[in-house]
């Protein structure tokens, strides 16, 4: 390169820098206009301050049983949500509980957008047998329904909150790990990627300048909406005794352990749900809301 | 044609015996040896040695492997921990009861599913589009052993009109085409066909508007062709993209069956997969998710199959 083409390069950096702010912009400006995605995110955030500070806000000690306050209706006065089947608050529970669930919906997805990511990432980039052996073994674990593996798993480990967190990551790498693939294999082919390979460029700088920066976004709208996916799996898992254990707050056992109750206090039986609805409504949303402001196609 | 069939059916022999290698894998998940998670703590060191020899669990574990898949292959799937039955036995009598809630399920949910995504993307305005979308996001949403609670709490606890659990009186052997029988399937039917219609309704409506907006349809109404013949290519034109979904959604429902149905107590295989889960009986966990797996396996050959016949541009692919 002579030095008269430095100016240009020089230029052309700081009209991307510029198409950068705009399309940040733009999305930010997108999303101004998307009442629902803005509604749910500040009930997301909401609900996130109230778990953080679940120890300022909680009326009542998760884990204090009373025997003589067993199964009261909702609105008793000091208990706003009832009481379980062993008189412990069920508001506390629920507040402490989320701390559970958003840490089930949030960490397993995450590692999972860091393995499936790279491997898809990788096979995308490398093609020929590198990919073909990444891909057909993905292939296999999408060839089971993610909740039976989830199940197959952690009922093979044996439950508890770690093994949950294991199965999911699993049922998790597959369909990410694909995503990353065929968009680094559109990446791969576009010419800019080429051009770069023609002027010699290596293998890693291609991929942090090229490829890292058109693949990312569209992974992580992906893996954003696995959240939710996440939090209901996870909450199933210790419905199905495979998750959390007693005596911890989790929504999912919660409900296990209070489907007996249906019978007598049927709403306060309820009530863990409503949280992984809520939540598990907001997450989906907010990722629907993302993608169309980030203009993502899938 | 035959050329593509049999390279899809020769693709699937690999993804299968993948499968079985997963499944396989399960037992040498649990903790401890393999063995020992099978048999009962006071077993006799020689019944030990001779049920190792006899399930080759003396022999190197690729061998194992292939020891196994022979066994499997034959139909001889171990035998249960907890009732002493032969697998196989176990896992038929609880899958037709699943098939049955299965195929419920799948009717009510495709056929409201085509209804409401057809009418949504014919109609293709504003309206139509918030309400395919809020019952698509209220589906993916809902955590169904939730949904299934809220039945029972609604139709069996409050308004008494439907039962809450099983299959009845008599269980699954008294059950028949009877109204008191089919009272029973009616909630479990419902929980389980919620999350599959707003799922595939939403993507009938997507390439049914898809569809209606192509020029080949103009072309059509131009000609002076009536609105049903218009319809008969739209379905025609629509139909691959809602037959990938269907086939991705049979996957969901296979899930979804495992905890509806020990919400209902419905004596399928998910209720069985959760008693072996909870009793720790690992070769009834291993065969029935081998078996549930090769059946959303062999749908995904059929859905493949059927999309190609609908869309032959899909064999040049």
């Amino acid at each position: 390169m002579t030095d008269s083409t430095l100016p240009l390069a020089r230029i052309e950096i700081e009209r991307s820098a510029a198409v950068e702010r705009g399309y940040w912009r733009s999305v930010l400006g997108r999303l101004r206009h998307d009442p629902t995605t803005l509604v749910c995110l500040g009930l997301l955030a909401l609900i996130v301050l109230a778990v953080v500070f679940a120890p300022l806000l909680a009326p009542h000690d998760p884990y204090a049983t009373g025997i003589s306050r067993r199964l009261k209706p909702i609105g008793t006065a000091g208990y706003p949500l009832g009481t379980d089947e062993l008189g412990r608050c069920i508001l506390s529970r629920i507040l402490y509980g989320g701390r559970i669930s958003l840490f089930m919906g949030t960490f397993p997805v995450a590692v999972a957008f860091v393995i499936g990511g790279a491997l898809g990432i990788v096979a995308g980039f490398y093609g020929g047998r590198v990919n073909m052996a990444i891909m057909r073994v993905m292939d296999v674990f999408y060839a089971f329904p993610s909740v039976l593996l989830a199940v197959g798993v952690s009922g093979a480990l044996g439950g508890g909150m770690v093994n949950g967190v294991v199965s999911l990551i699993l049922i998790f790498i597959p369909p990410i790990c694909r995503i990353a693939e065929s968009s680094t294999t559109q990446v791969r082919n576009l010419d800019f990627v080429e051009a770069a390979r023609a002027s010699g460029a290596g293998a890693w700088p291609i991929l942090r300048t090229h490829v890292l920066g058109n693949v990312l976004a569209p992974i992580m709208i992906y893996a954003s909406g696995l959240v939710s996916v996440s939090i209901v799996i996870a909450s199933g898992l210790s419905f199905l005794g495979l998750g959390v254990r007693p005596p911890e707050p989790d929504w999912g056992l919660m409900l296990s352990t209070l489907r007996p109750a249906i019978y007598v206090q049927p709403w306060v039986a309820a009530m863990p749900g409503v949280a992984i609805f809520i939540v598990s409504m907001c997450f989906n949303l907010v990722s629907d809301g993302l993608r169309s402001a980030m203009d993502v196609k899938m | 044609m035959l050329y593509y069939i049999l390279r899809r059916i020769l693709y699937a022999v690999p993804i299968a015996l993948g499968v079985s290698i997963v499944c396989f894998s399960l037992v040498y998940l649990a903790p401890g040896d393999p063995l020992q998670t099978l048999l009962p703590d006071d077993t006799p060191p020689e019944a030990v040695a001779e049920l190792k020899a006899k399930y080759g669990f003396d022999r190197p574990v690729p061998m194992q492997y292939l020891f196994w898949l022979g066994n499997v292959l034959t139909g001889d799937f171990g035998t249960s921990i907890g009732t002493g039955r032969p697998v196989i036995e176990e896992i038929g009598r609880a899958l037709s009861n699943t098939l049955l809630l299965g195929a419920c399920a799948v009717a009510v949910a495709f056929t409201l599913a085509i209804i409401i995504g057809g009418v949504g993307g014919y109609l293709h305005g504003k309206v139509s589009d918030k309400v395919v979308t809020s019952i698509a996001i209220f589906g993916v949403s809902v955590p169904n052993y939730w949904l299934g609670i809220i039945l029972v709490i609604v139709f069996a606890v409050e308004l008494n009109l439907l039962p809450a659990v099983g299959m009845g009186k008599s269980g699954s052997q008294g059950f028949g085409l009877d109204l008191e029988s089919l009272k029973y399937l009616i909630l479990p039917t419902i929980t389980l066909a919620l999350v599959p219609l707003g799922i595939i309704a939403r993507t009938v409506r997507a390439s049914v508007a898809e569809v209606l907006g192509h020029e080949f349809v103009q072309t059509l109404r131009a000609k002076g062709l009536s609105e049903r013949g218009v319809l008969r290519h739209v379905v025609k034109n629509a139909a691959a993209p809602v037959l990938a979904v269907m086939g991705l959604q049979f996957g969901h429902l296979i899930g979804g069956s495992i905890v509806v149905e020990t919400v209902f107590s419905w004596p399928g295989t998910g209720f069985l997969l959760n008693n072996a889960i909870l009793r720790r009986d690992v070769p009834i966990l291993q065969g029935t998710i081998l078996v549930l797996a090769l059946m959303f396996v062999l749908t995904n050959l059929l859905v493949d199959l059927l999309q190609t016949t609908l869309d032959p541009r899909i064999r040049r692919a």
